[in-house]
């Protein structure tokens, strides 16, 4: 098990979510974040005074998956937020210890597992 | 003779009618995404610096200069002989005169630009702005105001169902399909951002509304007085209707369909405002409310990415306005000419024609203009640019700034407050 957790821009929140769902990856948090991570700074101005953006609006996702949906979830982070310009993001995965869920007890693998019917 | 009570009155109105722009700034900024709240209302902004150039240049002399058949002369281009003595047919300097109806221009123009906000580049629209201002509206004003082919056949159009209502309408329509839809219509939900916007913008419209329709009188008689009441009547009217419409499609009556019956049911009574009787006023509030409302849900079903409904709320609605003078003028109200229902056929036939002619005549000019400016410049931004919004790609501004991660960029050398 592990938890990927992406960081995307975030005009690419749909386009990712829609690749999340191609590759069948359902259980999904999403906030939103600020960050930066080398981009140029984006320059605006208000009447005399004039600013640098040193932050971005990032989307942050956080999908706990079991082992095999690993690589589906970082395929479909990089082909929803790819955009190639710096700026357009990071995935970190790193592993889960325990997972629960509250609705039935089930732990681990079966309650990352979505609910089939 | 210059009359010192019209003359109040129609200096009144002219600021009123003024309003009109950024109220309708504001209903569209509501209407769109966040990341595209300036640039929507930077638009209408746009209308009232680039229209009312236009407007005093060359717009204002090729609508009200002589009475030929298609357009104006170029006697009154730069304003030249429009002072103070009273305009034609009024007893208010020619100069407020002029003053009036370029704030009528500035909205008109305004108006169209709500079918290509959210991917229509700035620059792009300030140049279609000044075009539109002068081939579009200028001559419709020309045929219904100005002693043009359609107001010297017959036509009744009290305050400007044909260039403003149909004119911005149908020529949204013809822009957007040239700019195209948004990358995301169709694809995604696009929702208003905020609706208290959109529901402050309809009301200041409203407000101003009454010096739009009031004030096309261009007196304090009787036709100000009908045309004042009725734009009263008939937006209430709309609403009730729309009320009961929006409870039989979706048992909610919602908050931005009640924005969008007060324009609908202004933009209805505009061209009859002088024209009717207060009760057949009520009952042009309640038919108008149902094209326009069928077209408003329709439209979203199409690939037709006409934003905000330009077309529905202005394009349809005038129209209307324009064949109901043919059933219900009522000479006895209006001291000019009674429609079918009160023994005057023709009249249905006159306002027929201008049904006919003026969404051809703008949809075509709109089209041509836009065909033409693409060939020079792009029209729209790109996909990416798109996606991160118009603020900040066009304007280098946010609406909704938090001043998090905000670097100061400071100047070489401070300037000292006190030299």
């Amino acid at each position: 098990m592990k938890l990927v957790i992406g960081i995307v821009r975030p005009e690419k929140a749909n386009d990712v979510l829609e690749a999340l769902y191609r590759a069948e990856v359902r259980g999904v948090s999403l906030s939103r974040v600020q960050g930066h991570g080398g981009e140029l700074d984006r320059v605006e101005t208000y009447r005399g005074t004039r600013v640098q953006m040193g932050l971005s609006e990032k989307v942050r996702f956080e999908i706990a998956v079991s082992d095999p949906f690993v690589q589906p979830t970082i395929d479909a982070l990089c082909e929803g937020a790819q955009t190639g310009d710096v700026g357009d993001g990071k995935i970190f995965v790193v592993p889960l210890e325990r997972v629960v869920r509250i609705r039935t007890s089930e732990t681990d693998d079966d309650a990352v597992t979505p609910v089939r019917k | 003779m210059i009359d010192s009570g019209d003359t109040a009155w129609m200096l009144a109105a002219t600021a009123l009618v003024l309003l009109m722009t950024p109220a309708l700034g504001l209903f569209y900024a509501g209407l769109v995404r966040s990341r595209n709240t300036l640039n929507t209302f930077m638009m209408c902004i746009a209308a009232l610096a680039v229209a009312t150039v236009t407007w005093a240049l060359v717009g204002y002399s090729l609508a009200f200069d002589g009475d030929a058949g298609i357009i104006g002369g170029l006697d009154h281009a730069l304003l030249r002989d429009v002072a103070f003595e009273p305009r034609e047919g009024t007893k208010i300097p020619h100069l407020l005169f002029m003053a009036f109806q370029a704030s009528f221009c500035i909205v008109t123009t305004a108006l169209v630009s709500g079918a290509v906000v959210e991917r229509m580049r700035f620059g792009s629209f300030l140049a279609f702005a000044a075009l539109w201002s002068v081939l579009v509206y200028a001559v419709l004003a020309h045929w219904a105001f100005g002693g043009g082919w359609l107001q010297a056949g017959g036509t009744l159009d009290f305050a400007g169902g044909i260039p403003v209502e149909m004119g911005s309408g149908f020529s949204a329509l013809a822009a957007a399909m040239v700019v195209g839809a948004r990358k995301d219509y169709g694809r995604q939900a696009l929702l208003p951002h905020n609706a208290v916007y959109v529901l402050l913008g309809a009301g200041l419209l409203w407000f101003g509304w009454f010096g739009f329709n009031g004030g096309s009188g261009f007196s304090t008689g009787k036709p100000s007085v009908l045309a004042f009441t009725n734009t009263l009547l008939t937006p209430a009217c709309t609403l009730v209707v729309w009320f009961a419409l929006d409870l039989l499609r979706d048992r909610h009556v919602t908050a931005i369909g009640a924005a969008t019956a007060i324009i609908v049911g202004c933009v209805g009574i505009t061209p009859a405002a002088g024209f009717i009787s207060p009760a057949s006023a009520m009952l042009l509030g309640a038919l108008a409310a149902v094209p326009s409302y069928i077209v408003i849900v329709w439209r979203p079903r199409t690939r037709l990415d006409e934003t905000l409904d330009v077309l529905a709320a202005h394009g349809v609605a005038g129209l209307t306005g324009i064949l109901f003078i043919g059933f219900f003028a009522q000479e006895s109200w209006n001291g000019v000419a009674d429609g079918l229902l009160f023994g005057d056929a023709a009249q249905l036939g006159h306002q027929a024609l201008a049904v006919l002619v003026t969404p051809i005549y703008a949809f075509a000019m709109t089209f041509a203009i836009l065909r033409v400016l693409g060939l020079v410049m792009p029209l729209r931004a790109t996909a990416r640019e798109e996606a991160i919004g118009m603020d900040v790609i066009q304007h280098g501004e946010e609406a909704y700034a938090t001043g998090e991660g905000a670097i100061l960029v400071a100047h070489e050398e401070p300037v000292p407050a006190i030299p």
